[in-house]
């Protein structure tokens, strides 16, 4: 081992790291912007994502596969069920024709974590993300949103047995589990500063914690929680304090109007002809959550591609 | 496996002290599995609501599923990083300066990465680049940068392990640099290498399950959705383990078992030859060759 | 961008946790590694066999499938640590393994007549094992120890898996939060660098001064 090629080692290590930091081929812009389609909707022009799709014959798409409620996936089946899911089968039959319930075999399920959400859309590994994924101006900045389809509210999550806990300012000093690069994160600190939080890669894992005692709530929005609590076998409760707003919304390419404008029709029409409500009760509202009246959707005009958001160190 | 040298040719004393030691420590042992059985049984981790599902046909196919996909990772990541190793240990030997120097980065610095930031990097890292790979590929890219590099250092080592007589007997036979290569030393030398080989593929294949953190759909990944859908993770990662255990310890002791061979075979090895030192394939079949 | 620079000190810190998890866990590796070679050399059949099987049990299986059995199984039997010493107890167990085997392979480069000298001296094997044996041992495993050590580096990337705040944990929430995945990565992997290589010649020193030259 000589040690000249040790440091030559360094050398170039030191040079890609100020190689890397200094070059702008990793700004935040979003390559593609320009082939955007100028057509509107369900005409299908050629080159737009709703035509390639349907030549393609397949729609690949980003959800969760271990929350119960909203995408969990099924071992005896290997299917994935839950209502983001069902959204992304109607928005599969409006694109190949057909019913929702037979699209299936157009319909890929990739599993989508918190922290790979924007990478996988940026980088075409899914066509769209409907992962329990809340709409807001960071992220508006990197992907866009079609919806929100459904309007969450961040809670609380304890033993059943815990009653210290009423209201989020009594996390401040506890021990308290979310997900990496979730806005739930991000909100229990604004709300309980003195909060200590533990992030993990899945919400699956924090139920695990609080059922070990590492920590002593889990906070996310209701519906995801509910989820867990409804296979927690009594174990788990909602504290029921919710304490912010969290509009889902279909993340799709950055840039991609002629798309979304699309999956916003799309869910209009499940909205009005009851197809929204069904995959409500079929799947949310089989862990116990009463069927909501669905949210007007969006349609913002896009912000001009900024160099990506500020830096921040933990969140 | 006998008593090791070390430990032979005891007097009667010394074996009565063995017996008494064997008779506590063999109970003492004994006494932790019951505990640890009794533990288990006392929390309900036999009971039927955790264990049944692992008997379902349709829950042990997901799991087998989940392990064709480990399997495919590792065999075309393995053969991948076999060539990516054999141009970076021919680059090393190589007589061009700058051949070797760059081929010498490349392994200096990507046996230095961990795993999982290469698995990470791939998968976030790569598209910004505009490389899009699925997790499957990415899995593979990553395994075959890391272990090819691994493997580069293995076969060069296996390389100029070989006296240098052989070389300079193929020289003097006239044989050019690539010729005495490719007919003299390669053959030899990856005959030398084969328990190495190996055991590397042992690794490779344990660490396809970083592949779980992005998302690829391998083994541990399946056990690990079985586990949240049956809230019997302890139970379903356990089966996991001994899968992958049943794998890797058949080619293990596979490694073992040509190690042992080629020892005979040549004659050279670290355990009773005085001078002979930690030799390659020793290391290797242990796993310590750099790579754990 | 200069992402890895406005972040400097976070980068500091989560050096300090990896740099921190690598040597406390490789501290009670050799210590644990030590013990079952010892066990496995020993003429006590019972220990040989509790070495052989944590040995083969445990190198077999994949860290990380190490790590979800500890931190997501075991607490269900009421095994609970914090994440923090959850990573240090499944890493230096893990790593245990691989100093076990070297230090075994050391053991065997002994010459058996330094064995049978401190035998015949009347040495009971403990005592021919930690005054005459592993001394010598040691020193002819220095580099492979020193393997093992860079690659429990690497491994305690693993922890990142668990909530424990390293190198690449920070990697993974840098590249969420600012988008860059290229710079972040870049520059975490500077950082292992500038833990693996000076470890590296650390080894390479250590050795040329111990190492036994036959």
């Amino acid at each position: 081992m000589g040690r000249a090629r040790w440091i030559g080692a360094s050398l170039v290590a030191v040079a890609l790291t100020a190689g890397a930091c200094g070059s702008s081929d990793d700004s935040g812009t979003v390559k593609g912007g320009g082939q955007t389609a100028t057509t509107t909707a369900p005409s299908f022009a050629a080159g737009s994502t709703m035509a390639t799709l349907q030549a393609k014959g397949k729609i690949t798409v980003g959800v969760k596969f271990d929350q119960p409620g909203f995408g969990q996936r099924n071992p005896t089946t290997n299917d994935i069920e839950g209502f983001d899911v069902e959204m992304a089968k109607l928005i599969g039959a409006a694109i190949f024709g057909g019913k929702a319930a037979d699209v299936g075999s157009k319909v890929s399920f990739v599993e989508s974590v918190s922290a790979n959400r924007e990478p996988y859309l940026q980088n075409g590994t899914v066509d769209m993300v409907i992962a329990t994924y809340t709409i807001n101006d960071t992220r508006k900045q990197i992907v866009d949103f079609a919806g929100p389809y459904f309007i969450a509210h961040q809670d609380i999550m304890v033993k059943a047995s815990d009653t210290t806990i009423k209201s989020v300012t009594d996390l401040n000093g506890k021990k308290v589990c979310s997900v990496t690069g979730s806005t739930s994160a991000t909100n229990v600190k604004a709300k309980a500063p003195q909060v200590d939080l533990t992030l993990f890669d899945t919400y699956s894992k924090c139920a695990e914690a609080l059922g070990d005692g590492r920590v002593v709530a889990v906070t996310t929005d209701a519906p995801i929680l509910g989820g867990l609590v409804s296979t927690s076998n009594g174990a788990y409760k909602l504290v029921k304090a919710p304490f912010t707003d969290e509009p889902y919304g279909i993340g799709v390419k950055k840039g991609d109007t002629a798309f979304r404008t699309f999956v916003n029709d799309t869910l209009e029409k499940a909205y009005a002809n009851g197809d929204w409500a069904s995959a409500f009760a079929r799947t949310l509202g089989k862990i116990g959550l009463d069927t909501p009246t669905p949210p007007p959707v969006d349609r913002y005009t896009t912000t001009p591609t900024t160099a990506a958001a500020t830096t921040t160190t933990t969140k | 496996m006998t008593a090791p040298f070390i430990a032979e040719s005891l007097g009667p004393r010394g074996k009565r002290r063995v017996a008494v030691v064997s008779a506590v420590a063999g109970a003492a042992i004994a006494a932790l599995v019951v505990v640890a059985f009794l533990r288990l049984l006392h929390k309900g981790q036999f009971s039927d609501r955790l264990v049944a599902p692992l008997r379902l046909w349709a829950v042990q196919r997901f799991v087998l599923l989940g392990l064709l996909e480990t399997v495919k990772a590792a065999i075309v990541a393995m053969a991948l990083a076999m060539a990516l190793g054999t141009l970076l240990a021919l680059g090393r030997l190589s007589r061009n300066v700058l051949t070797r120097w760059l081929a010498g980065i490349y392994v200096d610095l990507f046996r230095a990465m961990p795993l999982i930031l290469l698995i990470l990097f791939c998968s976030l890292g790569l598209p910004k680049l505009g490389i899009h790979l699925q997790p499957f590929g990415g899995v593979v890219l990553a395994l075959t940068a890391y272990n090819g590099a691994v493997l580069g250092e293995i076969f060069r080592a296996g390389i100029l392990s070989l006296e240098r007589g052989q070389s300079e007997a193929a020289s003097a036979l006239g044989f050019s640099y690539w010729q005495s290569m490719r007919l003299v030393i390669v053959p030899q030398a990856a005959r030398r290498m084969i328990p190495a080989i190996v055991s590397q593929l042992v690794t490779l294949l344990k660490d396809t399950s970083l592949g779980s953190v992005i998302g690829f759909d391998e083994l541990l990944r399946r056990a690990e959705n079985t586990g949240t859908y049956y809230g019997n993770s302890l139970q379903v990662l356990t089966e996991a383990a001994v899968i992958y255990i049943v794998i890797n310890f058949t080619l293990s002791r596979l490694a073992r078992r040509l190690e042992v061979r080629q020892r005979r075979r040549y004659k050279a090895g670290p355990i009773v030859v005085p001078g002979g030192g930690m030799d390659l394939a020793v290391m290797g079949a242990q796993g310590t060759a750099s790579a754990i | 961008m200069h992402v890895v620079l406005d972040n400097l000190p976070a980068f500091l810190r989560a050096t300090r946790v990896t740099a921190q998890l690598t040597v406390i866990s490789f501290l009670l590796a050799m210590l644990i590694g030590t013990l079952v070679a010892g066990f496995r050399v020993s003429p006590v059949l019972p220990l040989r066999w509790l070495g052989t099987v944590y040995v083969e049990l445990v190198r077999n299986t994949p860290l990380l499938v190490l790590i979800s059995l500890f931190v997501f199984g075991f607490t269900k039997i009421g095994i609970r640590y914090s994440y923090y010493a959850s990573a240090i107890i499944v890493l230096s167990t893990y790593t245990g393994t691989f100093v076990a085997e070297t230090v075994r392979a050391g053991i065997n480069t002994v010459a058996p007549g330094q064995a049978e000298a401190a035998r015949s001296l009347g040495l009971t094997f403990s005592q021919l094992l930690f005054a005459v044996v592993l001394p010598q041992a040691f020193r002819s495993v220095v580099a492979p120890l020193g393997s093992v050590f860079i690659a429990l580096i690497k491994n305690s990337a693993l922890a990142s898996t668990i909530a424990v705040m390293d190198l690449s944990f920070l990697g993974t929430q840098l590249t969420n939060s600012t988008g860059r995945p290229v710079a972040v990565f870049m520059g975490s992997a500077f950082f292992y660098l500038l833990l693996a290589l000076p470890s590296g010649w650390a080894i390479g020193w250590f050795e040329r001064r111990v190492a036994v030259k036959r």
